[in-house]
């Protein structure tokens, strides 16, 4: 909300030296937000006078423009130049050259002499052009920065001024006002109007206030006025769409009349274009009271207006001309011919006052918020008008506000009002609060005196009644946020002022500190950056193709994922499965700006959606759901598990004079996944991996002991790695962490440390290529039997000596006891039943 | 063959002073040696079995009964000398060779080259950490909910009217198909409402988290941020306790000149509101008020969505976002540097904030 300081100066005790920085200040206080400063003059500086076209001599030029020199009087006759500078001619007269022809000799207009600034800085000198030395412009409105509906020169007779030749244009015109902009919150539908922040500007300043609906004389009562039938057979929850409907008469206008710069001037600051006076007095009644009305032209009715619902497939022409489908729930003012208007939101085109308009028909109505509300969003129409509907208006100044623009087509349009007139509707009952004499004390920590808690509802406009339990309170009409005794109580908070609340500690009770899961994200996700990975983040917003890739299910399929209805980006509509393309989006990016070497990492949420997507209803606020209804509503949100994923590419570290860096290698994202879950206590069954993101050969499935498959490690597919621009063997992990915390142990157990002395022995396995070593490694720990401490691969090897098909494996065997010293036979004894596993199990041979 | 000095006789073990040039000679010999390699021919020459010495020594075997003592005697002396000569000089030569190695292998340690590279968290994880650090030092504990959210925690619970303008103060993305009612969260209030449903009274949680809005990202926005928010439920909170911990916070986080100010606001999930500025003593350009989130006392509406009696408990919630903190508190100039993963950005904060 723009509020020019001149309008609130009418209404509030505004210093006259008050700036709007200075307004805003102040409103922060009571809870406005400070917007923007709009102010003419930080734009256009003067000298910027009333003059007179005394003589206007047309000379054609060479470019085949016609340009006018004309010699213009600036300063009144008889009288002396009191300005002095250059280009400014001390006779009062200036000769300036002109390309608009819209004006004649004897005109009033505009003049920029020289020294004067405009909008975009175009400064104002004497300057030789078309032959003759041009002192100064005769100004458009476009140049001025007030307009861009004319094309020509203003002529003050043509807005209806006849100024005495010298005045200062800039005052005539309103231009050293300036505005404050306020933002205003959605519950405050009733600061949308100077009326609101007069009263809140005396409320954070401790002055004085007097109520624009109070400057309004408007009768008691209205009869015998144009007919009007409110007929709402389909209210929104029980509250009819129209509770009130005031329609006045006033006839004999002249629409074409121009509206009064001081009006044009306080709208145009107030952000609202001019567009011809009847709407300009409309709009100044709405920004002015916060009542927004419509002036139809009164002889294209036809019959008695009804404000009803639309029917089924019913349209409307807007006053934007676009031809509008209605929805039965849209409310509808409605004559003989169909629908002139959608209730509080837009009027119809085909009603619409003209220039030639004589007989206007005034509407101030009062509208459902809600049925208003839904009309704006379905027809993406949001106007000044919805927008205090939807938010509330106080249903007792729409007959204030049908006077006073009645009064102003009277003043100002020369039109004459009608004795009669229509009021139909009902008063929705006051809303009355209880507030117990100590509890807005208890709520903000202040011990307001009674004096201050009733002081500062009656400033708010509200009724307080004492009773021996605390007070009875009706909210102020416009307020329709007050309804409960915590509102009061902000209330009462927000005018002694906020500043003034005391500080006190709370001590919460004893808690247990992190979770356990919190704390193995924290173990983990600090792991990886010790580890030398660097964390990053990226936005979980994916295309569906990049679901495909990289949300493989256990069996190898697609994932089913969630769509966005809005998303930023129609090519990134889905939220991501897996982390790795965002992660990779991140490498390559870094990967182009020069980064080579280089390991990140994410931790974040996937989104898994299950069978069951969300709840066809949800309860309603301020009541807790049954426990049935709960348990659908948590049942319908998403798996969404923590995931960790990390992507390396190029060499471990950086080459320098005396090191050479080695290249990540596939094994390198095995080892990171391996040491998530070493920090957290997990054992990781590795095996053969299949995931289309990954080289066929060189991923790893990641599993629990239980058989859960938690992830994948490996080499990326080099397809995959060419398309993303990313260099050939970059390799990558993603691992479900949350899985990893619920497999690790609560409580570990210790293991008696034997202090006897160790025995190794070696063994060289031959068996076929296919074999996975991790497998003869298990066979052999199983065989050895509890003797085995460790048990580790030192060597591959394939080649001469060796069957073709084959391989040897070699593996060295730790033994020790804990309760002796092992002899050799022993050892060699526990390596023979562990080859013989091996054997028996893949055909294993000694070598 | 002989391996002894050309033209030198064999001394006589009873000639003393032959014995004596003798020791002299090897003595001066070990002195010359300037090398522990030198030194192992000086002792070969003079203390192998053809040096004189040893030579002269085995003559004793062939004297008279009654010379052989005499004998024995100046040849085991004399051999003693030259054999500690040998000793000393020994040590002095090792001594003088192991320094020479360590001069020798000296390196440029300004060369060293990186063989592991550091690693980095990223700031918004930290600080996220850190404040959480901060609460749970206070007895707090740390709540966490689903980023995709049902509708109704994230709005109906919190007193979000169906139809009120409000709804729409916060741009929200919402999942297909719009009749499941899910949402992804656009603050991190839904996890007030599941503490409440999940927890006994007292509360007193904090909850961080990823929150989306629509927003097209630009230096300060961001369709996906991370906000915490703070909720206390217990009897007779007020807002002066509001104050009271938020006053707390601020001083952990920026110093003890650090303090808050409350000014009017509007939420549909507080009555009352407010908008929370801190004074922020290291501002880039000086001491200042900087907006840093909302604040207020639960609605009564909201106890009511989790099934607590606004009669008997009282609640206040604060929240702030942790992009925004980490823009004034660290300087970040642009909301980019936070999202699009330049390893940079984490690795100038490394594992601090």
């Amino acid at each position: 909300m723009r509020i020019p300081l001149s309008w609130l100066r009418e209404f509030a005790q505004v210093p006259v030296d008050a700036t709007a920085e200075d307004v805003m200040a102040d409103l922060v206080k009571v809870g406005f937000e400070e917007e923007e400063v709009h102010r003419p003059t930080d734009e256009l500086t003067g000298p910027v006078v009333v003059g007179q076209v005394l003589s206007l001599v047309k000379e054609p030029q060479t470019n085949g423009k016609t340009t006018n020199w004309c010699q213009v009087r600036v300063v009144p006759e008889g009288q002396e130049q009191t300005l002095t500078g250059e280009g400014i001619d001390p006779s009062g007269v200036q000769g300036i050259i002109c390309g608009a022809h819209n004006f004649v000799e004897g005109d009033k207009v505009v003049v920029t002499l020289p020294g004067a600034v405009l909008p975009g800085n175009f400064q104002i000198s004497a300057r030789k052009t078309y032959g003759h030395l041009s002192a100064g412009m005769i100004a458009s409105v476009r140049e001025l920065g007030i307009g861009d509906d004319h094309d020509g020169i203003l002529v003050l007779s043509r807005i209806g001024l006849d100024p005495e030749i010298g005045t200062d244009a800039m005052e005539l015109l309103g231009l050293y006002d300036q505005a404050a902009e306020i933002n205003v919150t959605p519950d405050r539908g009733y600061a949308f109007s100077i009326r609101g922040v007069a009263r809140e500007y005396a409320h954070a300043t401790g002055t004085s206030f007097v109520d624009p609906a109070s400057k309004v004389s408007a009768p008691a009562s209205l009869q015998g006025g144009y007919g009007v039938k409110l007929n709402d057979d389909a209210p929104i929850y029980g509250k009819p769409g129209c509770d009130r409907f005031v329609a006045r008469t006033v006839r004999g206008v002249d629409a074409s009349r121009p509206t009064p710069p001081w009006m044009s001037a306080r709208l145009r600051l107030a952000g609202v274009r001019s567009i011809s006076l009847p709407v300009d007095i409309s709009n100044y009644v709405m920004l002015e009271l916060g009542q927004p009305n419509h002036c139809y032209d009164l002889d294209k009715l036809s019959g008695d207006i009804v404000v009803r619902r639309a029917v089924a497939g019913e349209k409307i022409t807007t006053l934007d001309d676009k031809v509008r489908t209605l929805d039965v729930e849209d409310l509808l003012i409605t004559d003989d011919s169909g629908a002139i208007g959608i209730a509080g939101v837009m009027g119809g085109a085909h009603t619409e006052v003209s220039d030639s308009t004589t007989n206007i028909l005034v509407e101030a109505a009062h509208f459902d918020e809600v049925s208003i509300a839904r009309s704006r969003r379905r027809h993406k129409l949001p106007s000044e008008a919805s927008k205090r509907f939807e938010r509330g208006v106080d249903w007792h100044v729409a007959n204030v506000a049908a006077q006073r623009v009645v009064d102003l087509l009277v003043e100002l349009a020369g039109g004459t009002a009608d004795e009669a007139g229509t009021d139909v509707g009902t008063a929705p009952d006051a809303v009355t609060i209880e507030l117990p004499a100590e509890f807005a004390a208890a709520r903000i920590g202040i011990d307001f005196t009674e004096e201050q808690i009733t002081t500062s509802l009656v400033d708010l406009g509200a009724t307080v009644e004492k009773t021996p339990s605390g007070y009875v309170v009706a909210a102020p009409s416009w307020r329709n946020d007050l309804e409960t005794k915590e509102d009061l109580s902000e209330e009462i908070a927000r005018l002694v002022g906020y500043d003034n609340i005391p500080s006190t500690l709370p001590v919460a009770p004893p808690g247990r500190g992190l979770s356990r899961s919190q704390q193995q994200k924290r173990r983990v996700v600090q792991a990886l950056a010790d580890a030398g990975l660097t964390e990053v983040l990226s936005y979980p917003f994916v295309s569906k193709a990049a679901n495909d890739t990289f949300g493989v299910a256990a069996e190898g399929a697609a994932r089913p994922a969630l769509k966005l209805a809005n998303p930023i980006s129609e090519e990134q509509g889905f939220l991501r499965t897996s982390i790795l393309p965002g992660l990779i989006e991140v490498a390559r990016r870094n990967h182009s700006r020069g980064f080579r070497d280089l390991a990140v990492y994410e931790a974040g949420s996937v989104f898994l959606p299950g069978e069951t997507l969300g709840t066809d209803s949800i309860p309603p606020l301020g009541v807790k759901p049954s426990d049935e209804v709960l348990d659908g509503l948590y049942d319908g949100v998403p798996h969404q598990p923590l995931h960790i994923a990390a992507v390396l590419t190029g060499h471990d570290s950086p080459a320098a004079a005396t090191h050479t860096p080695r290249a990540w290698d596939w094994a390198d994202a095995l080892d990171v996944a391996r040491l998530m879950a070493d920090v957290l206590g997990v054992e990781l069954v590795v095996s053969q991996g299949n995931h289309q993101a990954f080289h066929p050969g060189r991923a790893a499935q990641l599993a629990l002991r239980n058989g859960d498959v938690v992830g994948y490690a490996g080499e990326l597919h080099p397809k995959l790695l060419a398309a993303h621009d990313m260099p050939a063997r970059s390799v990558a992990l993603e691992v479900n962490v949350e899985a990893l915390f619920e497999a690790a142990a609560d409580v570990i157990v210790a293991k008696h440390i034997s202090g006897f002395p160790v025995a190794t022995q070696d063994v060289a396995l031959v068996v076929p290529q296919d074999v996975p070593a991790d497998q003869v490694l298990s066979a052999l720990r199983e065989g050895a039997g509890e003797l085995l401490e460790d048990v580790a691969l030192f060597d591959v090897y394939a080649g001469p000596g060796i069957d073709e098909g084959k391989k040897s494996l070699a593996f060295g065997l730790r033994f020790r006891a804990d309760d002796r010293t092992l002899t050799a036979d022993e050892a060699s004894e526990a390596r023979a039943s562990a080859v013989a596993v091996a054997a028996e199990r893949f055909g294993a041979v000694q070598r | 063959m002989t391996d002894t000095l050309p033209g030198a006789a064999i001394p006589n073990p009873l000639d003393e002073a032959a014995i004596n040039a003798a020791v002299e000679d090897a003595i001066a010999a070990i002195s010359a040696a300037s090398s522990l390699e030198e030194l192992k021919a000086v002792r070969l020459a003079h203390t192998g079995e053809k040096s004189p010495l040893s030579l002269a020594n085995r003559e004793i075997g062939g004297l008279a009964k009654e010379h052989k003592a005499a004998a024995g005697k100046l040849m085991g002396s004399s051999r003693g000398r030259v054999n500690q000569a040998l000793a000393a000089r020994t040590e002095v030569l090792e001594a003088e060779n192991d320094a020479r190695i360590l001069v020798e292998e000296t390196v440029d340690v300004t060369a060293a080259p990186r063989r592991r590279r550091a690693g980095a968290r990223h700031p918004l994880s930290t600080l996220q950490d850190r404040v959480s650090d901060i609460f749970v030092g206070m007895g707090w504990e740390i709540a966490e909910g689903p980023e995709v959210e049902s509708e109704w925690f994230n709005f109906d619970a919190l007193n979000f009217k169906p139809d009120h303008p409000a709804r729409e103060m916060q741009d929200t993305f919402f999942v297909e198909p719009p009749e499941a009612h899910l949402l992804m969260r656009t603050h991190t209030s839904p996890v007030q409402v599941r503490s409440m449903l999940e927890r006994e009274v007292p509360i007193y949680v904090l909850c961080p988290g990823k929150v989306f809005r629509t927003d097209e990202l630009d230096a300060t926005h961001t369709p996906v941020f991370h906000q915490f928010e703070g909720l206390a439920i217990d009897k007779d909170l007020s807002m002066a306790d509001l104050r009271g911990t938020l006053e707390h916070f601020a001083r952990q986080m920026f110093g003890d000149e650090a303090s808050i100010r409350l000014r009017p606001n509007y939420f549909p999930f507080t009555e009352p509101s407010a908008e929370l500025d801190i004074w922020h003593p290291g501002a880039k350009g000086g001491p200042r008020w900087i907006e840093w989130g909302g604040c207020g006392m639960v609605n009564p509406n909201v106890l009511r969505a989790a099934g607590i009696d606004p009669d008997i408990y009282s609640g206040f919630a604060f929240g702030m976002g942790i992009e925004r903190t980490l823009m004034f508190r660290n300087e970040v100039g642009d909301m980019r540097d936070m999202i699009e993963g330049d390893v940079r950005f984490s690795e100038h904060f490394g594992m601090e904030i």
